[in-house]
Protein backbone atom coordinates (compact mmCIF):
# COMPACT_ATOMS: atom_id res chain seq x y z
CA UNK A 1 0.00 0.00 0.00
CA UNK A 2 1.13 3.48 -0.75
CA UNK A 3 2.72 5.29 2.13
CA UNK A 4 1.16 8.50 3.26
CA UNK A 5 2.94 11.69 4.30
CA UNK A 6 2.26 13.02 7.77
CA UNK A 7 3.56 16.10 9.58
CA UNK A 8 3.20 16.60 13.30
CA UNK A 9 4.91 18.07 16.32
CA UNK A 10 6.45 15.58 18.74
CA UNK A 11 7.73 16.99 22.02
CA UNK A 12 7.97 20.40 20.40
CA UNK A 13 9.93 19.16 17.39
CA UNK A 14 8.43 19.24 13.88
CA UNK A 15 8.44 15.81 12.29
CA UNK A 16 7.67 14.79 8.73
CA UNK A 17 7.43 11.15 7.79
CA UNK A 18 5.90 8.66 5.38
CA UNK A 19 3.87 5.90 6.99
CA UNK A 20 1.69 3.03 5.91
CA UNK A 21 -1.89 3.89 6.87
CA UNK A 22 -2.02 0.78 9.06
CA UNK A 23 0.91 1.89 11.22
CA UNK A 24 -0.24 2.42 14.80
CA UNK A 25 0.90 5.57 16.52
CA UNK A 26 2.77 3.62 19.20
CA UNK A 27 4.76 1.70 16.58
CA UNK A 28 5.53 4.91 14.72
CA UNK A 29 6.87 6.48 17.92
CA UNK A 30 8.94 3.48 18.94
CA UNK A 31 10.21 2.20 15.63
CA UNK A 32 10.39 5.25 13.38
CA UNK A 33 11.25 7.94 15.90
CA UNK A 34 13.09 5.67 18.37
CA UNK A 35 11.02 7.09 21.22
CA UNK A 36 10.79 3.84 23.16
CA UNK A 37 9.59 5.42 26.40
CA UNK A 38 6.00 4.81 25.30
CA UNK A 39 5.38 1.16 26.11
CA UNK A 40 3.26 -1.45 24.38
CA UNK A 41 1.33 -3.40 26.99
CA UNK A 42 -1.97 -5.07 26.14
CA UNK A 43 -2.35 -3.61 22.61
CA UNK A 44 -6.11 -3.63 23.14
CA UNK A 45 -6.66 -0.20 24.76
CA UNK A 46 -7.08 -1.58 28.27
CA UNK A 47 -3.78 -1.15 30.11
CA UNK A 48 -2.82 2.46 29.33
CA UNK A 49 0.96 1.82 29.17
CA UNK A 50 0.98 3.48 25.72
CA UNK A 51 -0.76 6.67 26.88
CA UNK A 52 0.49 9.85 25.20
CA UNK A 53 -0.84 13.40 25.01
CA UNK A 54 -2.36 14.27 21.61
CA UNK A 55 -3.76 17.77 21.04
CA UNK A 56 -4.15 18.31 24.77
CA UNK A 57 -5.87 15.00 25.45
CA UNK A 58 -4.70 11.68 26.87
CA UNK A 59 -5.01 8.91 24.31
CA UNK A 60 -3.90 5.31 24.04
CA UNK A 61 -1.44 5.26 21.17
CA UNK A 62 -1.99 1.53 20.48
CA UNK A 63 -5.48 2.40 19.26
CA UNK A 64 -4.73 5.46 17.16
CA UNK A 65 -3.29 5.26 13.66
CA UNK A 66 -0.22 7.38 12.95
CA UNK A 67 -2.13 8.97 10.04
CA UNK A 68 -4.81 10.10 12.51
CA UNK A 69 -2.15 12.12 14.33
CA UNK A 70 -1.32 14.05 11.14
CA UNK A 71 -1.19 17.77 11.90
CA UNK A 72 -1.29 17.04 15.61
CA UNK A 73 0.66 18.16 18.64
CA UNK A 74 2.04 15.14 20.47
CA UNK A 75 3.84 14.81 23.77
CA UNK A 76 5.44 11.60 25.00
CA UNK A 77 7.20 10.75 28.25
CA UNK A 78 10.49 11.81 26.64
CA UNK A 79 9.11 15.35 26.50
CA UNK A 80 8.24 15.54 30.19
CA UNK A 81 11.57 16.53 31.73
CA UNK A 82 12.67 20.02 30.69
CA UNK A 83 15.96 21.87 30.99
CA UNK A 84 17.67 18.85 32.56
CA UNK A 85 15.15 18.79 35.40
CA UNK A 86 12.66 16.04 36.08
CA UNK A 87 8.98 16.98 35.85
CA UNK A 88 7.35 17.16 39.32
CA UNK A 89 5.46 13.97 38.45
CA UNK A 90 8.68 12.11 37.69
CA UNK A 91 10.16 13.41 40.92
CA UNK A 92 7.00 12.36 42.76
CA UNK A 93 7.12 8.80 41.41
CA UNK A 94 10.76 8.62 42.58
CA UNK A 95 10.19 10.11 46.03
CA UNK A 96 6.97 8.22 46.78
CA UNK A 97 8.05 4.89 45.28
CA UNK A 98 5.30 5.09 42.64
CA UNK A 99 6.78 2.26 40.61
CA UNK A 100 8.31 -1.13 40.99
CA UNK A 101 8.91 -2.80 37.62
CA UNK A 102 8.27 0.51 35.82
CA UNK A 103 6.43 -0.89 32.84
CA UNK A 104 3.23 1.10 33.37
CA UNK A 105 5.07 4.25 34.49
CA UNK A 106 5.31 6.15 31.17
CA UNK A 107 1.54 5.82 30.76
CA UNK A 108 0.90 6.79 34.38
CA UNK A 109 3.12 9.87 33.99
CA UNK A 110 1.49 11.01 30.76
CA UNK A 111 -2.03 10.52 32.10
CA UNK A 112 -1.01 12.24 35.33
CA UNK A 113 0.44 15.12 33.31
CA UNK A 114 -2.88 15.81 31.59
CA UNK A 115 -5.02 15.04 34.63
CA UNK A 116 -3.25 17.65 36.75
CA UNK A 117 -4.04 20.24 34.10
CA UNK A 118 -7.68 19.17 34.01
CA UNK A 119 -7.83 19.21 37.80
CA UNK A 120 -4.91 20.83 39.66
CA UNK A 121 -6.37 20.05 43.10
CA UNK A 122 -7.44 16.43 42.92
CA UNK A 123 -8.62 14.34 45.85
CA UNK A 124 -7.20 10.81 46.13
CA UNK A 125 -10.53 9.62 44.73
CA UNK A 126 -10.21 12.00 41.74
CA UNK A 127 -6.76 10.59 41.03
CA UNK A 128 -8.01 7.02 41.12
CA UNK A 129 -10.82 7.87 38.67
CA UNK A 130 -8.45 9.91 36.54
CA UNK A 131 -6.03 7.00 36.29
CA UNK A 132 -8.74 4.37 35.85
CA UNK A 133 -7.53 3.68 32.31
CA UNK A 134 -4.02 2.78 33.50
CA UNK A 135 -3.23 -0.57 35.03
CA UNK A 136 -0.34 -1.31 37.40
CA UNK A 137 0.38 -4.87 38.51
CA UNK A 138 3.04 -4.01 41.14
CA UNK A 139 2.14 -1.15 43.41
CA UNK A 140 -1.49 -1.63 44.36
CA UNK A 141 -1.86 2.04 43.24
CA UNK A 142 -1.41 3.45 46.76
CA UNK A 143 2.00 4.93 46.02
CA UNK A 144 0.96 6.07 42.57
CA UNK A 145 -1.79 8.19 44.16
CA UNK A 146 0.79 9.60 46.60
CA UNK A 147 3.17 10.33 43.72
CA UNK A 148 0.53 12.32 41.85
CA UNK A 149 -0.37 14.20 45.05
CA UNK A 150 3.35 15.00 45.51
CA UNK A 151 3.42 16.50 42.02
CA UNK A 152 0.14 18.39 42.48
CA UNK A 153 1.52 19.89 45.68
CA UNK A 154 4.82 20.87 44.08
CA UNK A 155 3.11 22.44 41.05
CA UNK A 156 0.79 24.42 43.34
CA UNK A 157 3.79 25.77 45.28
CA UNK A 158 6.22 26.34 42.43
CA UNK A 159 4.04 26.52 39.31
CA UNK A 160 4.03 24.16 36.34
CA UNK A 161 7.42 23.64 34.73
CA UNK A 162 7.97 25.40 31.43
CA UNK A 163 7.78 22.87 28.59
CA UNK B 1 -0.81 -6.69 16.46
CA UNK B 2 -1.06 -4.65 13.30
CA UNK B 3 -4.13 -4.26 11.08
CA UNK B 4 -4.12 -5.54 7.52
CA UNK B 5 -3.44 -3.13 4.69
CA UNK B 6 -6.02 -0.58 3.67
CA UNK B 7 -6.39 2.70 1.81
CA UNK B 8 -6.94 5.65 4.12
CA UNK B 9 -9.29 8.50 3.30
CA UNK B 10 -9.87 11.57 5.43
CA UNK B 11 -12.71 13.61 3.95
CA UNK B 12 -13.21 17.18 5.12
CA UNK B 13 -17.01 17.27 4.85
CA UNK B 14 -20.07 15.03 5.15
CA UNK B 15 -20.72 15.42 1.39
CA UNK B 16 -17.24 14.21 0.59
CA UNK B 17 -17.52 11.31 3.05
CA UNK B 18 -20.90 10.26 1.63
CA UNK B 19 -19.56 10.38 -1.94
CA UNK B 20 -16.54 8.26 -0.96
CA UNK B 21 -18.73 5.73 0.81
CA UNK B 22 -21.06 5.61 -2.20
CA UNK B 23 -18.10 4.85 -4.44
CA UNK B 24 -16.29 2.36 -2.18
CA UNK B 25 -19.42 0.69 -0.77
CA UNK B 26 -19.02 -2.54 1.14
CA UNK B 27 -15.24 -2.60 0.77
CA UNK B 28 -14.98 0.43 3.01
CA UNK B 29 -15.47 0.91 6.74
CA UNK B 30 -16.16 4.23 8.39
CA UNK B 31 -13.67 5.16 11.14
CA UNK B 32 -15.09 7.20 14.02
CA UNK B 33 -13.18 7.00 17.33
CA UNK B 34 -11.70 3.68 16.30
CA UNK B 35 -11.92 2.01 19.70
CA UNK B 36 -14.05 -0.87 18.42
CA UNK B 37 -12.96 -0.97 14.78
CA UNK B 38 -9.17 -0.74 15.23
CA UNK B 39 -9.04 -3.59 17.79
CA UNK B 40 -11.17 -5.69 15.40
CA UNK B 41 -8.80 -4.85 12.55
CA UNK B 42 -5.80 -5.77 14.68
CA UNK B 43 -7.36 -9.16 15.39
CA UNK B 44 -8.23 -9.40 11.67
CA UNK B 45 -11.90 -9.78 12.58
CA UNK B 46 -12.35 -6.84 10.22
CA UNK B 47 -10.24 -6.39 7.08
CA UNK B 48 -11.69 -3.45 5.18
CA UNK B 49 -9.97 -2.46 1.94
CA UNK B 50 -10.55 1.20 2.70
CA UNK B 51 -11.05 3.33 5.80
CA UNK B 52 -13.01 6.56 5.68
CA UNK B 53 -11.92 8.56 8.72
CA UNK B 54 -14.56 11.08 9.86
CA UNK B 55 -12.08 12.69 12.28
CA UNK B 56 -11.54 15.84 10.23
CA UNK B 57 -15.24 16.73 9.78
CA UNK B 58 -15.84 19.45 12.35
CA UNK B 59 -19.60 19.70 11.64
CA UNK B 60 -20.05 16.14 12.93
CA UNK B 61 -18.83 17.12 16.40
CA UNK B 62 -21.44 19.83 17.02
CA UNK B 63 -24.03 19.43 19.80
CA UNK B 64 -27.06 21.75 19.66
CA UNK B 65 -30.64 22.04 20.77
CA UNK B 66 -33.53 23.03 18.52
CA UNK B 67 -37.24 23.12 19.38
CA UNK B 68 -36.85 20.81 22.36
CA UNK B 69 -34.71 18.27 20.52
CA UNK B 70 -31.02 17.67 21.20
CA UNK B 71 -29.09 17.25 17.95
CA UNK B 72 -25.85 15.46 18.67
CA UNK B 73 -23.22 15.15 15.94
CA UNK B 74 -22.24 11.52 15.45
CA UNK B 75 -18.57 12.31 16.09
CA UNK B 76 -19.17 13.89 19.52
CA UNK B 77 -16.87 11.99 21.87
CA UNK B 78 -17.95 10.52 25.19
CA UNK B 79 -15.77 13.17 26.85
CA UNK B 80 -17.60 15.89 24.90
CA UNK B 81 -21.00 14.51 25.97
CA UNK B 82 -19.88 14.59 29.61
CA UNK B 83 -18.63 18.17 29.26
CA UNK B 84 -21.68 19.50 27.35
CA UNK B 85 -23.88 22.01 29.22
CA UNK B 86 -26.67 21.45 26.69
CA UNK B 87 -26.74 17.74 27.44
CA UNK B 88 -26.57 18.34 31.20
CA UNK B 89 -29.54 20.68 30.89
CA UNK B 90 -31.79 18.78 28.47
CA UNK B 91 -30.89 15.14 28.96
CA UNK B 92 -28.35 14.53 31.73
CA UNK B 93 -28.84 10.77 31.37
CA UNK B 94 -26.62 10.78 28.27
CA UNK B 95 -23.75 12.40 30.14
CA UNK B 96 -24.18 10.14 33.16
CA UNK B 97 -24.13 7.05 30.98
CA UNK B 98 -21.11 8.28 29.00
CA UNK B 99 -19.18 8.54 32.27
CA UNK B 100 -19.79 4.80 32.81
CA UNK B 101 -18.19 3.91 29.49
CA UNK B 102 -14.56 2.76 29.36
CA UNK B 103 -11.94 5.12 30.86
CA UNK B 104 -10.73 8.72 30.37
CA UNK B 105 -8.40 7.98 27.44
CA UNK B 106 -10.97 5.89 25.59
CA UNK B 107 -13.70 8.50 26.23
CA UNK B 108 -11.45 11.08 24.52
CA UNK B 109 -11.65 9.07 21.30
CA UNK B 110 -14.82 6.98 21.42
CA UNK B 111 -17.88 8.65 19.88
CA UNK B 112 -21.63 8.39 20.41
CA UNK B 113 -22.13 7.69 16.70
CA UNK B 114 -19.62 4.86 16.66
CA UNK B 115 -21.14 3.35 19.79
CA UNK B 116 -24.61 3.43 18.20
CA UNK B 117 -23.75 2.39 14.64
CA UNK B 118 -21.44 -0.48 15.57
CA UNK B 119 -24.43 -2.61 16.61
CA UNK B 120 -22.63 -4.21 19.56
CA UNK B 121 -25.23 -5.16 22.23
CA UNK B 122 -22.52 -4.53 24.85
CA UNK B 123 -22.42 -0.83 23.99
CA UNK B 124 -24.34 1.43 26.35
CA UNK B 125 -25.85 4.12 24.11
CA UNK B 126 -28.23 1.83 22.17
CA UNK B 127 -30.39 0.97 25.22
CA UNK B 128 -30.31 4.60 26.35
CA UNK B 129 -31.41 5.77 22.90
CA UNK B 130 -34.27 3.23 22.89
CA UNK B 131 -35.45 4.42 26.30
CA UNK B 132 -35.18 8.09 25.32
CA UNK B 133 -37.05 7.59 22.04
CA UNK B 134 -34.14 8.91 20.00
CA UNK B 135 -33.84 8.84 16.23
CA UNK B 136 -30.83 8.63 13.96
CA UNK B 137 -30.12 10.71 10.85
CA UNK B 138 -28.55 8.59 8.12
CA UNK B 139 -26.91 10.14 5.10
CA UNK B 140 -26.56 8.15 1.91
CA UNK B 141 -26.13 8.73 -1.81
CA UNK B 142 -29.82 9.58 -2.17
CA UNK B 143 -29.92 12.06 0.65
CA UNK B 144 -30.96 11.83 4.26
CA UNK B 145 -33.43 9.64 6.11
CA UNK B 146 -34.34 9.44 9.77
CA UNK B 147 -34.72 6.07 11.52
CA UNK B 148 -36.17 5.65 15.01
CA UNK B 149 -33.89 3.88 17.49
CA UNK B 150 -36.62 1.25 17.85
CA UNK B 151 -36.33 0.36 14.14
CA UNK B 152 -32.54 0.56 13.94
CA UNK B 153 -31.24 -2.63 15.51
CA UNK B 154 -31.86 -5.79 13.51
CA UNK B 155 -29.48 -8.48 14.85
CA UNK B 156 -26.02 -8.88 16.37
CA UNK B 157 -23.85 -6.21 14.67
CA UNK B 158 -26.65 -5.63 12.17
CA UNK B 159 -28.47 -2.32 11.84
CA UNK B 160 -30.85 -0.63 9.43
CA UNK B 161 -27.92 1.24 7.84
CA UNK B 162 -27.16 0.43 4.22
CA UNK B 163 -23.58 -0.02 2.99
CA UNK B 164 -23.54 3.50 1.52
CA UNK B 165 -25.02 5.23 4.56
CA UNK B 166 -23.35 7.24 7.29
CA UNK B 167 -24.78 8.01 10.71
CA UNK B 168 -24.46 11.78 10.95
CA UNK B 169 -26.70 12.91 13.81
CA UNK B 170 -28.52 11.61 16.86
CA UNK B 171 -31.78 13.37 17.78
CA UNK B 172 -33.00 13.07 21.33
CA UNK B 173 -36.17 14.77 22.62
CA UNK B 174 -35.32 16.81 25.71
CA UNK B 175 -36.79 15.35 28.90
CA UNK B 176 -40.12 16.97 29.74
CA UNK B 177 -40.82 18.36 33.21
CA UNK B 178 -42.11 15.60 35.48
CA UNK B 179 -39.94 13.05 33.73
CA UNK B 180 -36.99 11.23 35.29
CA UNK B 181 -34.39 8.98 33.72
CA UNK B 182 -31.75 6.63 35.03
CA UNK B 183 -29.16 4.18 33.68
CA UNK B 184 -27.87 1.40 35.91
CA UNK B 185 -24.90 -0.64 34.78
CA UNK B 186 -23.37 -3.62 36.53
CA UNK B 187 -19.79 -4.33 35.52
CA UNK B 188 -16.85 -6.29 36.80
CA UNK B 189 -14.49 -3.34 36.91
CA UNK B 190 -14.10 0.23 35.72
CA UNK B 191 -13.99 0.31 31.94
CA UNK B 192 -15.70 -3.01 31.35
CA UNK B 193 -18.76 -3.69 29.27
CA UNK B 194 -21.95 -4.30 31.23
CA UNK B 195 -22.79 -7.69 32.72
CA UNK B 196 -26.27 -6.21 32.42
CA UNK B 197 -27.54 -2.65 32.18
CA UNK B 198 -30.96 -1.01 32.30
CA UNK B 199 -32.19 2.41 31.20
CA UNK B 200 -35.52 3.68 32.47
CA UNK B 201 -37.44 6.84 31.61
CA UNK B 202 -40.54 7.55 33.69
CA UNK B 203 -43.00 10.42 33.37
CA UNK B 204 -45.34 11.15 36.27
CA UNK B 205 -48.66 13.01 36.04
CA UNK B 206 -51.02 13.43 39.00
CA UNK B 207 -49.17 10.72 40.92
CA UNK B 208 -49.51 8.15 38.17
CA UNK B 209 -47.14 6.98 35.49
CA UNK B 210 -48.00 8.78 32.25
CA UNK B 211 -45.04 7.58 30.23
CA UNK B 212 -42.52 4.76 30.64
CA UNK B 213 -39.71 3.25 28.60
CA UNK B 214 -37.24 0.57 29.67
CA UNK B 215 -34.35 -0.83 27.64
CA UNK B 216 -31.55 -3.25 28.50
CA UNK B 217 -27.84 -3.55 27.64
CA UNK B 218 -25.89 -6.73 26.84
CA UNK B 219 -28.61 -9.28 27.53
CA UNK B 220 -29.52 -10.15 23.94
CA UNK B 221 -28.23 -9.97 20.37
CA UNK B 222 -29.20 -6.28 20.32
CA UNK B 223 -30.18 -3.78 22.98
CA UNK B 224 -33.52 -5.01 24.33
CA UNK B 225 -36.59 -2.79 24.32
CA UNK B 226 -38.52 -4.10 27.34
CA UNK B 227 -41.86 -2.80 26.09
CA UNK B 228 -44.07 -5.08 28.20
CA UNK B 229 -42.28 -4.02 31.37
CA UNK B 230 -42.78 -0.35 30.50
CA UNK B 231 -46.42 -0.83 29.47
CA UNK B 232 -47.18 -2.42 32.85
CA UNK B 233 -46.25 0.82 34.63
CA UNK B 234 -48.33 3.21 32.50
CA UNK B 235 -51.49 4.50 34.13
CA UNK B 236 -50.59 3.18 37.57
CA UNK B 237 -49.14 4.59 40.77
CA UNK B 238 -45.72 2.94 40.89
CA UNK B 239 -44.89 1.05 44.10
CA UNK B 240 -42.33 -1.62 45.01
CA UNK B 241 -44.67 -4.49 44.08
CA UNK B 242 -45.27 -3.04 40.63
CA UNK B 243 -41.53 -2.42 40.16
CA UNK B 244 -40.93 -6.09 40.97
CA UNK B 245 -43.51 -7.19 38.40
CA UNK B 246 -42.00 -4.91 35.75
CA UNK B 247 -38.53 -6.32 36.48
CA UNK B 248 -39.89 -9.85 35.94
CA UNK B 249 -41.28 -8.82 32.55
CA UNK B 250 -37.92 -7.22 31.69
CA UNK B 251 -36.16 -10.47 32.63
CA UNK B 252 -38.46 -12.45 30.36
CA UNK B 253 -37.38 -10.22 27.46
CA UNK B 254 -33.69 -11.14 28.04
CA UNK B 255 -31.79 -13.64 25.92
CA UNK B 256 -28.15 -13.30 27.02
CA UNK B 257 -25.36 -15.69 26.13
CA UNK B 258 -23.05 -17.16 28.77
CA UNK B 259 -19.46 -15.87 28.70
CA UNK B 260 -16.72 -14.69 31.08
CA UNK B 261 -19.18 -12.17 32.52
CA UNK B 262 -21.40 -14.96 33.79
CA UNK B 263 -23.99 -17.61 33.02
CA UNK B 264 -27.39 -16.91 31.46
CA UNK B 265 -29.35 -17.08 34.70
CA UNK B 266 -27.05 -14.67 36.52
CA UNK B 267 -27.11 -12.12 33.70
CA UNK B 268 -30.89 -12.35 33.46
CA UNK B 269 -31.35 -11.81 37.19
CA UNK B 270 -28.90 -8.93 37.15
CA UNK B 271 -30.88 -7.35 34.31
CA UNK B 272 -33.90 -7.63 36.60
CA UNK B 273 -32.06 -5.95 39.47
CA UNK B 274 -30.72 -3.19 37.21
CA UNK B 275 -34.29 -2.64 35.99
CA UNK B 276 -35.57 -2.30 39.57
CA UNK B 277 -32.83 0.20 40.43
CA UNK B 278 -33.32 2.19 37.21
CA UNK B 279 -37.11 2.48 37.73
CA UNK B 280 -36.68 3.52 41.39
CA UNK B 281 -34.13 6.20 40.51
CA UNK B 282 -36.07 7.47 37.46
CA UNK B 283 -39.22 7.67 39.59
CA UNK B 284 -37.41 9.59 42.31
CA UNK B 285 -36.11 12.05 39.74
CA UNK B 286 -39.51 12.38 38.05
CA UNK B 287 -40.90 13.44 41.43
CA UNK B 288 -38.13 16.02 41.68
CA UNK B 289 -35.93 14.07 44.08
Amino acid sequence: MAKQKIALSVNGKKIEASVEPRTLLVHFLREELNLTGTHIGCETSHCGACTVDLNGMSVKSCTVLAVQADGGDLKTVEGLAAGGKLHPLQEGFMQEHGLQCGFCTPGMLMRGYRMLQENPNPSDEDIRWGLSGNLCRCTGYQNIVKSVQYAADKIRKEGAPKP
Amino acid sequence: MIPGNFDYHRPGSVDEAAALLGRLGEDAKVLAGGHSLLPMMKLRLAEPKSLIDLGAIAELRVIREKDGVLQIGAMATEAALIASDLIRRHCPLIAEAAALIADPQVRNRGTIGGDIAHGDPGNDHPAIMLALGASFVLRGGKGERVVAAGDFYRALFETAMKADELLVEIRVPALRPGTGASYQKLKRKVGDFAIAGAAAVIGIKDGRCGHAAIALTNVGPTAVNAEAAAALLVGKAIDEALIGEAAKLAMSACAPTADLRGPVEYKTRMAGEMTRRAIREALKRAKGG
